[in-house]
């Protein structure tokens, strides 16, 4: 790392880290959705990511919709991120339906299914939306950037991400481990026929988890449309990525997850400074693929006796 | 130089952690050559976690475990096979999809690595041995039929036959009559008499009557811990065994 | 509880399956295509080899590998790295900064050829290279994977992954692969014009060849005792290695020879088609695979082929004309395979084809049950 200043570089880990923030919130915020339905029902979703694209669609028609209200785009903002959890959820709720439910305890053949569902997700996006890339309005609050320091610059948005994934991340954790419905979702994981012969409707139990981790990635999508444009296949970018980040983190584990999403964003978002995106990603993957190797069950394994 | 080599499995010392829990604590189990051992104990004492220690499906945290002399606990699953020890699962653990001659000829002791595996040949003594065995668990007229519509106490024999056909010298069976009509159970019961004959057996039990009828010397466990040992009329008259597990 | 479709049961396949399908392949199609739709054909069968090789790895095994493409391409760039160095001998390269070395390299200021070129001057290594890199690539990969029991679905995600690492270098490093264009205009294999219309009939011909090949070479690991252990460890991993196999040795391998197969047709569709591409290598051509041996069946060698043959037909049919409605008809036949018709149409044909072929024959042998349920992937849950 010769030619840069300590204090070049100082200002370089904090600047590409908060630019890794907001891929680490996006990360997230697609991995915490596809954990649930990975580590609670073994279903390989690959067509998370189009629902991501969903939830930024909602937004994007939201604010469509509000544009001539009064204070329109700050509303707008604000009410997407339930619009979009929401229509991803109604969505992933019937995906179960149809889908999903014929194929538990089949992962490989989930996998194949939803990879079809994804492409076929894709194309409908493209037929309502166009092959282009729509953009939703940010409102002035979100567009400026904090400046600690003369060379350190924090767009807010990213920052208004982050504060929304710290969120969200809250709600996942009460969701699972200290509501009622969570106890049943954790019930049916470690023992399903058990669940259901106490009384807990195992069906809607999956149903509901699946279309909950859908939501959850319905507000990525929602998160996503204030630092990047949408178009059909944004979702598809990810998918990769976040896969690694569930596997990574020890399937079934809230902080893995959360520690591997971290890691891997910022990892790529440093190395990106010094060798470019693509060479960034490429050792990325190939760490944690190694590491996944060196140890299989993840950052975080659960503890069972087996 | 110790005492160990005159025993056919010498453990000692044995500890498994599971995140602090201890499954097995401080365990040693000596046997001898051609002894036939039953274990027993209530649930969660460790009798599925012991044997599954000694054929490798579970590392030990401490502790060895010397069979003919030779460390079991850091040698991979297939080389302690390859050493003649036999494990049979629980649940009968067979492969449905194939005929009984084929289960019995996929644990046929040759052709075990890839290649040898490409290059097997079904020859005169592969098939005469199969019959042989097949004769054993009474199965020789099923040869043909597929394994997944043989009854379960059949199952549990054809399991036995592909460890027999490997002439393991240890033989480790966890429950060997779970889910038995009470005819199967007599019959097996006589099967695993006739297979104690030259090796040695660890079974697993719950079945007093059962475990009586096999003679031998019984392990009780308990908590990881072995609570006692000796011949089963002993045994139930030891209070011990009696206030953890029989049952007054 | 796992009952396993009749053609798992029995030994696989007579000659008759073998026959029809070097009629169709050596006979028909010749006979019944122009050059054009010939050549088109061999390119789907340079597609078959992977299926074949995703039957043997993905139906039998139990290993799902959404990387097959890596395979496909090594191969496929062995050879292309071979012709491009033909094609760029110093005389017809004359007009470039550095003349004799492949012209995008010359376009991205690379004064020699890097050394890793430099062995793909000589055929010989080149077809070495074409056989064994797509395996000891494979050996690598399923050796750390299998040896730690990595297996399903973080396999399959693994090797996805992977899939997209290559994707990424190749188009990257353009200077040293020709990037996203891939490595084009390759015109003689040792001087003989490759594009000539008898040097297509002769490669379509050799792949077809090669390719029937492979189905036997699959048959013959199958019917032994090899392919016994193999079926079983898919279903009982277990029970194989506590009857002293070692299971990870009989992954790799599978594996291994799976990336084998696929290593020839990417050569294969180098020679045919003429390039070499990154669009054959990453995530989707890699899934595509997946299907190919899906739609055909994934327990059937020969549903490999014509699941191959018949979903890239139908690609060209619609993807050019209808491409919207192309990407909905893939999907749908993804979901449809996997939900209703899980063994292919290997099964369809199981189930009616024999009938009437038994019908015809006169002969009152009873169909074979119906595939009645799918093997749960129980032992695919990813880690011990």
């Amino acid at each position: 790392m010769g030619g840069f200043s300590a204090q070049d570089l100082t200002a370089i880990f904090v600047m590409q880290g908060f630019a890794g923030l907001s891929f680490f919130s996006v990360l997230l915020l697609m991995a915490l959705g596809l954990a649930i339905i990975y580590g609670q029902m073994r279903v390989i979703n690959m067509a998370h990511g189009e629902f991501m694209v969903i939830g930024a669609y909602a937004s994007y028609l939201l604010s469509g919709a509000l544009r001539h209200l009064p204070a329109g785009t700050d509303i707008a903002v604000l009410l997407a991120i339930p619009v979009a959890f929401l229509a991803a959820f109604v969505a992933g709720y019937l995906i179960e339906w149809l889908l999903i439910r014929h194929l538990y305890h089949r992962p490989l053949d989930t996998l194949l299914a939803t990879w079809g569902l994804a492409l076929i997700m894709q194309q409908g996006f493209r037929s309502a939306f166009g092959a282009r890339e729509v953009s939703v309005p940010v409102p002035d609050w979100l567009r400026g950037s904090y400046r600690p320091t003369m060379i350190i610059d924090i767009p807010l948005n990213g920052l208004a991400i982050m504060l929304l994934t710290v969120l969200v991340t809250a709600a996942v954790w009460w969701f699972l481990y200290r509501s009622r419905w969570g106890l049943r979702v954790r019930c049916t994981t470690a023992n399903r026929e058990m669940s259901g012969a106490v009384g807990i409707n195992t069906k809607r139990v999956d149903r509901m988890t699946f279309a909950i981790g859908c939501g959850i990635a319905g507000i990525a999508g929602a998160a996503f449309t204030t630092i990047s444009s949408t178009g059909p296949t944004s979702g598809s970018l990810y998918i990769v990525d976040t896969f690694l980040v569930v596997v990574f983190g020890g399937a079934g584990s809230l902080i893995g997850t959360i520690a591997s999403a971290f890691s891997i964003a910022q990892a790529q978002s440093v190395m990106e400074f010094f060798m470019g995106g693509s060479m960034a990603k490429v050792l990325t993957l190939l760490t944690v693929i190694v590491i996944l190797l060196l140890r299989p069950e993840g950052l975080v394994a659960s503890k069972v006796r087996r | 130089m110790s005492s160990n080599t005159d025993f056919l499995l010498a453990i000692e010392d044995l500890t498994v952690s599971f995140d602090g829990f201890k499954a097995i604590e401080g365990l040693s189990f000596y046997m001898d050559k051609n002894e036939l051992r039953v274990v027993i104990g209530p649930n969660g004492a460790g009798k599925t976690t012991l044997l599954d220690l000694i054929c490798g499906k579970t590392r030990a945290t401490e502790g060895s475990i010397k069979f003919k002399g030779k460390e079991l606990t850091r040698m991979s699953e297939h080389r302690i096979v390859w050493e003649g020890v036999g494990r049979k699962f629980q649940n009968p653990s067979i492969y449905e999809g194939l005929t009984v001659f084929d289960n019995l000829e996929a644990s046929y002791p040759r052709g075990r690595g890839v290649f040898g595996a490409l290059a097997f040949k079904r020859d005169e003594e592969v098939v005469e041995r199969i019959r042989q065995v097949a004769r054993e668990i009474q199965l020789d007229d099923k040869l043909e039929q597929e394994a997944g519509l043989l009854s379960h106490g059949q199952k549990q024999w054809l399991e036995i036959g592909m460890l027999l056909i490997q002439d393991p010298e240890l033989l480790l069976l966890d429950e060997p009559v779970a889910g038995m009509s009470l005819s199967e159970r007599l019959e097996t019961a006589q099967l695993l008499k006739t297979i104690a004959k030259g090796r040695s057996v660890v079974v697993i039990e719950h079945d007093m009557a059962f475990v009586k009828s096999l003679g031998g010397k019984v392990t009780v466990l308990h908590q990881g811990k072995i609570l006692a040992e000796g011949a089963m009329e002993a045994l139930q008259q030891d209070r011990r065994v009696i206030d953890v597990y029989l049952g007054h | 509880m796992i009952k396993l479709p009749g053609f798992l049961r029995g030994r696989h396949g007579g000659p008759l399956g073998i026959l029809i399908l070097a009629a169709v392949l050596l006979v028909a199609m010749p006979a019944l295509l122009d050059l054009y739709r010939l050549n088109l054909a061999g390119r789907y069968l340079t597609y078959a080899f992977v299926a074949v090789g995703l039957v043997l790895c993905w139906g039998y095994g139990g290993i799902l590998s959404l990387g097959q493409g890596i395979f496909f391409g090594v191969g496929g760039y062995a050879m292309a790295m071979f012709l491009k160095l033909e094609a760029s001998d110093p005389e017809s390269t004359r007009i470039q900064t550095t003349p004799g070395i492949p012209d995008f390299m010359d376009w991205n200021r690379i004064t020699e050829l890097p050394w890793f070129w430099v062995p793909f001057e000589s055929l010989a290594f080149t077809l070495v290279a074409v056989l064994v890199l797509p395996a000891a690539f494979a050996f690598v990969i399923g050796y750390a994977m299998f040896k730690r029991r990595v297996s399903g679905v973080y396999f399959a995600i693994i090797t996805q992954a992977l899939a997209v690492v290559l994707t990424i270098l190749i188009v990257g490093q353009q200077g040293y692969t020709g990037g996203i264009n891939g490595i084009t205009d390759l015109r003689t294999l040792k001087g003989w014009d490759i594009r000539d219309e008898s040097a297509q009939y002769l490669f379509y011909y050799l792949n077809a060849v090669l390719l029937i090949g492979c189905v036997l070479l699959g048959r013959w690991v199958l019917n032994g005792k090899y392919g016994r252990i193999l079926t079983a460890l898919r279903d009982r991993e277990d029970r194989v290695r506590f009857s002293g196999y070692d299971v990870a040795d009989f992954k790799i391998f599978i594996f291994c020879l799976a990336a084998f197969m696929s290593g020839i047709g990417g050569a294969m569709f180098t020679l045919q088609v003429g390039f070499m591409s990154p669009s054959f290598v990453g995530i989707v051509p890699s899934i595509e695979f997946v299907i190919f041996a899906a739609v055909g069946g994934r327990l059937s060698l020969l549903g490999g082929v014509y699941g191959a043959l018949l979903v890239s037909y139908a690609k060209t049919l619609f993807a050019e004309a209808y491409p919207q409605l192309w990407q909905v008809m893939i999907g749908t036949v993804f979901i449809l395979v996997v939900l209703v018709l899980p063994y292919g149409l290997a099964s369809v044909y199981q189930r009616y084809g024999k009938r009437v072929l038994s019908r015809l024959k006169g002969s009152r042998r009873a169909p074979p049950p119906p595939p009645s349920s799918l093997p749960q992937d129980s032992a695919t849950e990813g880690r011990r």
